[in-house]
């Protein structure tokens, strides 16, 4: 059979792969609580399911390989219709999406066995898999989804899994708190978003991207002719679409000033945590805008692209600093994650679309490793989140300690793990769009390799900082303790390694971390990227990041590794040496607080003047409205109703009434009497007909 | 020697107000009844006369008038059985004293 026939038949049958995830998920909603192995079960297995699917469709893609230009199958239908118009949604097959929903699946796959350990103890455990599998059936949906309805559609239920999961313990303030602004501020972007998606629509009147089908060309098909109309703010239509859908990303993707919700989501269960940073939520964004990504290159001309690159660049650098000072172990990660994802975008603007993608994949196995490696922490010291009341881990999870160093360097970008060759490309990429860009770039990846050794020492080495074993007079047998099947129900007490559901995913996922990197070339071509590129100056940035990257684990070694700290409540060494600029940085730039007394403030404000105006003239003229409706009311009561209708209706009521009664008299029994009244009426009507 | 329609009818419409007079002045159920059948048959009389004098040549009026007679009798039957059934129940057949039907 022929390859790109191949690829008709495959796109056809795209729709399994989100399809078992949502089985699973609207099975597991109707199961009880206790069906704890059921529901595990039934997630992991649909999930192995669509990953098979996934995989398939990704080896497909490579396959074909020999022309240079893009396959890309896709496949559209009429959902409904109504008067003249339909409403089409569609699949699509092409590496982009291949790659990515393979990713999905696969991280995915991993982090809900790892779930299965982490959520052992929870009671609505089945409630939790549900709502796993729904975000990933609908992470999945959008990725495979060729029309921006579609796309809009799962995009938006993406942001509802994210809301429901990330208060999946709302009984915590915090957690419900945290539920709210995460989907509060997505939301903010998705305006921008439906917005683009609206004007896209407008300008080109369909929805579907591609349809390789010239008389009804998709939207993306159409971006040659966009970039010549114009748009707003004297930018191409393009331009404009482009803007507008990147609003939307930089809500889901949480880039600089719509960031806040990040951090936050660290309230939900932290195989969430892993699943939104590193496979779906975030990842929604990045890949929009790379499915997107014709339009942001069809008018060379525009700002858009410089935009987009300095927010990346804004994003990475800013969340790189906020990193350095925070305390609690994943939430270092999230704005670890943050960084990263203003690599991405960054990457987007710089024109790499390979950069931001590959970045993206190789970003999501190792953040989704030392996101559940976190996970496996927080487990074995019996929840504890804070950093400092950790440390020698290393004597008590060799396990997760040997899986989370390898995630960590992949992270800093250490050469040969894969953050390395995907955080190379960017730099290069921005390395010939812009120099200052390029120099933040560098600076934040210093940051970057100095706050995961910094956490690195304080989680991994040192000794034991939290609950001390004589405090814990039951847990002598502290060897015997490592052996990780004793049963959790003491909390408190020496740390333990987790059992092999917990580090057998982030064992997998490290040896992606590891390996993944080298095939960033062969990404590159297989995304159809211009071939070769311009490889000058790759000497400067390969060496800049790699003397960046030393200099930050040298540096996060000798102020965290030499002297380590002995008890829990030791000063940050950071504190000491700068003092206001570490506050200032543990606070998150008080970027909550600067909302808090601006948006917030005005936002508040500008409710307490619309209510005073609500109760001072709307409501007003509501009740000068309503008090002369009453008057005329009572005129028309008593005038109309009362005298006219009633007196003219009880008058003809009891009229009625009498009138019965004398008629009823005649009815009195006797059957003679009514033969009587009979004769008599046909004795009238004989007279009548004889005299007439 | 032939009589005239109007004999017949007018002896038809005697018939039918002695049985009128009848069901209507008589207190007792039976003799009401026997007025009714007088009626009745004062109906009957009527179709036959006219019959007779208008449309001899068709043979329908018979069967008309036979059924009329056979459905009387079948209708005073069931008034006799009904008759009973009151006398029992009120041990008389007087009908001015029985005005349970009064409204």
């Amino acid at each position: 059979m022929d390859h790109s026939e191949y690829l008709q038949q495959l796109v056809r049958q795209q729709w399994l792969i989100p399809f078992f995830p949502l089985v699973a998920a609207a099975i597991q909603s109707l199961l009880k609580r206790p069906a704890r192995k059921p529901s595990a079960a039934l997630t992991i297995v649909a999930m192995g399911l669509s990953c098979l699917f996934a995989l398939r469709a990704f080896f497909a893609t490579i396959g074909g390989g020999e022309h240079h230009d893009v396959e890309r199958a896709v496949f559209n239908f009429t959902w409904f219709r109504f008067g003249t118009t339909s409403l089409d949604i569609g699949f699509i097959l092409d590496p982009l999406t291949a790659g990515m929903a393979a990713m999905v699946a696969f991280v995915g796959f991993w982090i809900f066995v790892n779930a299965t350990g982490y959520m052992a103890d929870d009671e609505n455990f089945t409630r939790f898999f549900c709502f796993l599998s729904l975000f990933a059936a609908s992470m999945l949906g959008l990725v495979i989804a060729n029309n921006l309805l579609l796309l809009f559609m799962c995009w938006e239920l993406v942001g509802l899994c994210s809301y429901l999961l990330i208060g999946f313990w709302y009984f915590k303030p915090s957690a419900a708190a945290a539920m709210k602004k995460a989907f509060i501020t997505t939301r903010i972007g998705d305006v921008g978003f439906l917005l683009g998606i609206v004007m896209l629509y407008w300008k080109t009147g369909t929805l579907n991207l591609y349809t390789h089908d010239a008389l009804h060309p998709g939207a993306l098909e159409q971006v040659s002719a966009l970039a010549l109309r114009s748009g707003w703010w004297g930018l191409s239509a393009a331009s404009t679409i482009a803007l507008l859908v990147f609003i939307g990303a930089m809500g889901k993707s949480a880039q600089f000033p719509l960031h806040v919700w990040l951090p936050d989501a660290m309230e939900g269960p932290t195989p969430v945590s892993a699943l939104i940073h590193a496979a779906t939520m975030v990842a929604a964004g990045v890949f929009m805008v790379g499915r997107m990504y014709p339009l942001f290159t069809a008018d060379r001309g525009s700002w858009v692209m410089d935009f987009v690159m300095w927010v990346g660049c804004i994003t990475a650098v800013f969340a790189a600093t906020i990193a350095v000072a925070q305390f609690d172990i994943k939430r270092v990660l999230a704005y670890s994650t943050c960084s990263q994802l203003g690599y991405m975008v960054m990457a987007l603007g710089a024109g790499s679309l390979v950069g931001g993608q590959f970045h993206l994949l190789t970003h999501a196995f190792f953040k989704a490793l030392l996101f559940l490696g976190s996970g496996c922490v927080i487990i074995g010291t019996h929840h504890e989140q804070d950093m400092r009341k950790m440390g020698g881990l290393r004597k008590y999870m060799p396990i997760t300690f040997w899986c989370y160093l390898i995630g960590m360097l992949a992270l800093s970008g250490v050469p040969p793990f894969a953050g390395f060759f995907s955080k190379d490309e960017i730099l290069l990429a921005t390395f010939h769009r812009n120099k200052y860009a390029w120099g933040a770039a560098t600076f934040a990846a210093f940051l970057t390799a100095f706050y995961m050794t910094r956490q690195m020492f304080m989680v991994f080495a040192g000794t034991w900082r939290g609950g001390r074993p004589e405090d814990y007079p039951h847990s002598k047998h502290a060897e015997a303790h490592g052996q990780a099947t004793e049963a959790h129900e003491d909390h408190g007490g020496e740390p333990h390694e987790v059992s092999w559901n917990m580090w057998l995913p982030i064992a997998v996922l490290s040896l992606f971390s590891i390996g993944l990197g080298f095939f960033g070339h062969n990404y590159g071509e297989y995304l159809g990227a211009e071939a070769g590129g311009s490889e000058e100056g790759k000497a400067v940035v390969m060496g800049a990041s790699l003397a960046v990257v030393a200099l930050g684990l040298l540096l996060g070694w000798a102020i965290y590794g030499r002297k380590k700290m002995e008890k829990a409540t030791d000063p940050d060494p950071l504190l000491g040496a700068l003092r206001g600029v570490f506050i200032f940085l543990n606070n998150k730039w008080y970027i909550d607080e600067l909302y808090a007394a601006t948006v917030y403030r005005f936002t508040a404000t500008c409710g307490i003047f619309f209510r005073l105006v609500d109760k001072l003239v709307v409501d007003g003229i509501l009740h000068a409205i309503a008090w002369t409706a009453w008057a005329i009311s009572q005129a028309f009561r008593w005038v109309g109703d009362e005298f006219f209708i009633n007196g003219g209706f009880d008058t003809g009521c009891e009229t009625v009434q009498l009138g019965g009664e004398e008629l009823s008299k005649l009815q009195n029994g006797r059957i003679q009497n009514y033969f009587r009244v009979l004769s008599l009426g046909a004795a009238i009507l004989l007279l009548i007909y004889f005299f007439t | 020697m032939s009589i005239p329609l109007s004999s017949y009818l007018m002896l038809s419409a005697f018939l039918f107000a002695i049985g009128l007079c009848g069901a209507l002045s008589r207190k007792n159920a039976i003799i009401v009844l026997i007025g009714i059948e007088i009626m009745f048959n004062a109906g009957i009389l009527n179709l036959m006369a006219f019959w007779h004098y208008k449309y001899i040549t068709m043979p329908t009026a018979y069967m008309f008038a036979i059924f009329a007679i056979a459905i009387a009798a079948a209708e005073s039957a069931i008034a006799l059985a009904l008759v009973i059934a009151v006398y029992r129940f009120y041990k008389s057949v007087t009908l001015d004293e029985m005005t349970d039907l009064k409204g």
